[in-house]
């Protein structure tokens, strides 16, 4: 059931008023969730962040939502925006084009409440990839003053999947960890790939033995969704198709 | 178990083709196709097996066939092989790492490489292949 709220609040010239929808669900009392519609008036520039915290501030307090750095970098504020994955703090109301703007907690991720998921499998899946340089020797550990040198080309082999700020929107996006809770996941996958392509990392073998899985790089079918949602260019189905390369022969 | 616990979008999200541009109407479609070839292949197996049952009954169940839900049925297996053949391949080469970009430091608004014009190319041509080889199978079928 939906409940409505508005107050009658000053508006500029430019502003235009919208109805944010907020999915509400505590587990705690809630059997399911319900919508909250919201009035809020809104500028070119208000992202839908700016609109929940606004929510806040005027509505109703109660409304979890995790966030921080309010400039796409922190990666906490994912949430389903109008059907997609999106960072709220990335996501402009104006770039919607809708009046209406539903809100609701990222896909694939147990709810704590409200607009707040669990990170914990996320960083589970990405810990297990092995996400730091392995050596066969010593050398990052006892000598800490030496250089592990890389050309400029090398580097371009994986900056861009370093870009990865854990946002698990390439997570909420992948059609099959919308029905495999035992799936690694693109953001595990693209680190996997991160790691591998690293010119100065020893630990190929291992990595592509630890996602060589039946829950692992093999359920992934390509449909592209996490690279299309990804706020940072990481490309995570690039970096899968690349890894699956190494592992059937096509690259070495 | 509450299913917010895992919160899945299940398989109503898995199979929605309309968010995610082209590529994600494609992995709905071939699972579509596949499922649908399988299908096919069972009932293959069935119809083949009426041999046992004699010349009489074998030319009974060809029969089937040869109706208008028949010919319909047959131009569906028709569309469904050749763009699960066709996309198959694109994927089967994507999943190699072939034609999947180069990676590069990402320049906003990060258009992913991987969802680049070639494979958008191999979706239509799956999808149009498929639609030209169910005419023809149309008009061979439906002009006898």
């Amino acid at each position: 059931m939906a409940q409505a709220y508005e107050i009658d609040e000053k508006k500029t010239p430019t502003s235009k008023t919208i109805t944010l929808r907020i999915a509400r669900f505590n587990p705690e009392h809630d059997s399911d969730t319900t919508f909250m519609d919201f009035s809020v008036n809104v500028e070119k520039w208000t992202t839908v962040l700016e609109a929940i915290l606004d929510v806040k501030q005027h509505f109703d307090h109660s409304v979890a939502v995790r966030y921080s750095c309010r400039q796409a970098t922190c990666g906490s504020c994912g949430m389903v925006i109008n059907g997609k994955p999106r960072l709220a703090c990335f996501t402009k109301v104006s770039e919607l084009n809708s009046d209406t703007v539903t809100v609701e907690p990222m896909h694939n991720f147990p709810i704590i409440r409200d607009l707040a998921v669990r990170f914990d499998r996320l960083f589970n899946t990405h810990h297990k990839v092995k996400p730091y340089l392995i050596r066969d020797d010593s050398e990052i550990t006892s000598n800490t003053t030496k250089e592990l040198l890389q050309s400029p080309e090398e580097l371009e082999q994986f900056i861009q999947f370093s870009n990865c700020i854990k946002c698990g929107l390439c997570n909420s996006a992948c059609p099959t960890m919308a029905t495999d809770s035992s799936f690694v996941g693109p953001q595990a996958l693209a680190q996997a790939y991160r790691y591998v392509a690293d010119s100065r990392d020893k630990g190929k073998d291992t990595r592509l033995k630890i996602i060589d899985e039946s829950h692992g790089i093999w359920r992934c079918h390509f449909a592209g969704s996490c690279s299309q949602v990804c706020p940072k260019g990481v490309d995570p189905a690039m970096g899968i198709q690349f890894l699956r390369g190494y592992m059937l022969g096509f690259r070495s | 178990m509450n299913p917010h616990d895992e919160h899945k979008e299940g398989i109503g999200g898995m199979a929605n083709p309309r968010r995610y541009g082209i590529e994600r109407v494609a992995y709905w479609l071939m699972r579509l196709t596949g499922l649908g070839l399988l299908g096919y292949f069972i009932a293959h197996i069935y119809e083949t097996s009426n041999i046992l049952r004699g010349r009489v009954g074998w030319e009974e169940f060809l029969d089937l066939t040869q109706t208008t839900e028949g010919h319909i049925f047959m131009t569906l297996v028709i569309g469904m092989c050749v763009f699960h053949t066709v996309n198959g391949i694109r994927i089967m080469l994507g999943h190699g790492g072939i034609g999947v970009g180069k990676p590069a430091r990402p320049d906003y608004p990060y258009i992913p490489a991987s969802q680049n014009s070639r494979h958008k190319i191999g979706i239509y041509s799956a999808i149009v292949l498929a639609a030209i080889a169910m005419m023809y199978g149309m008009a061979v079928m439906f002009g006898e």
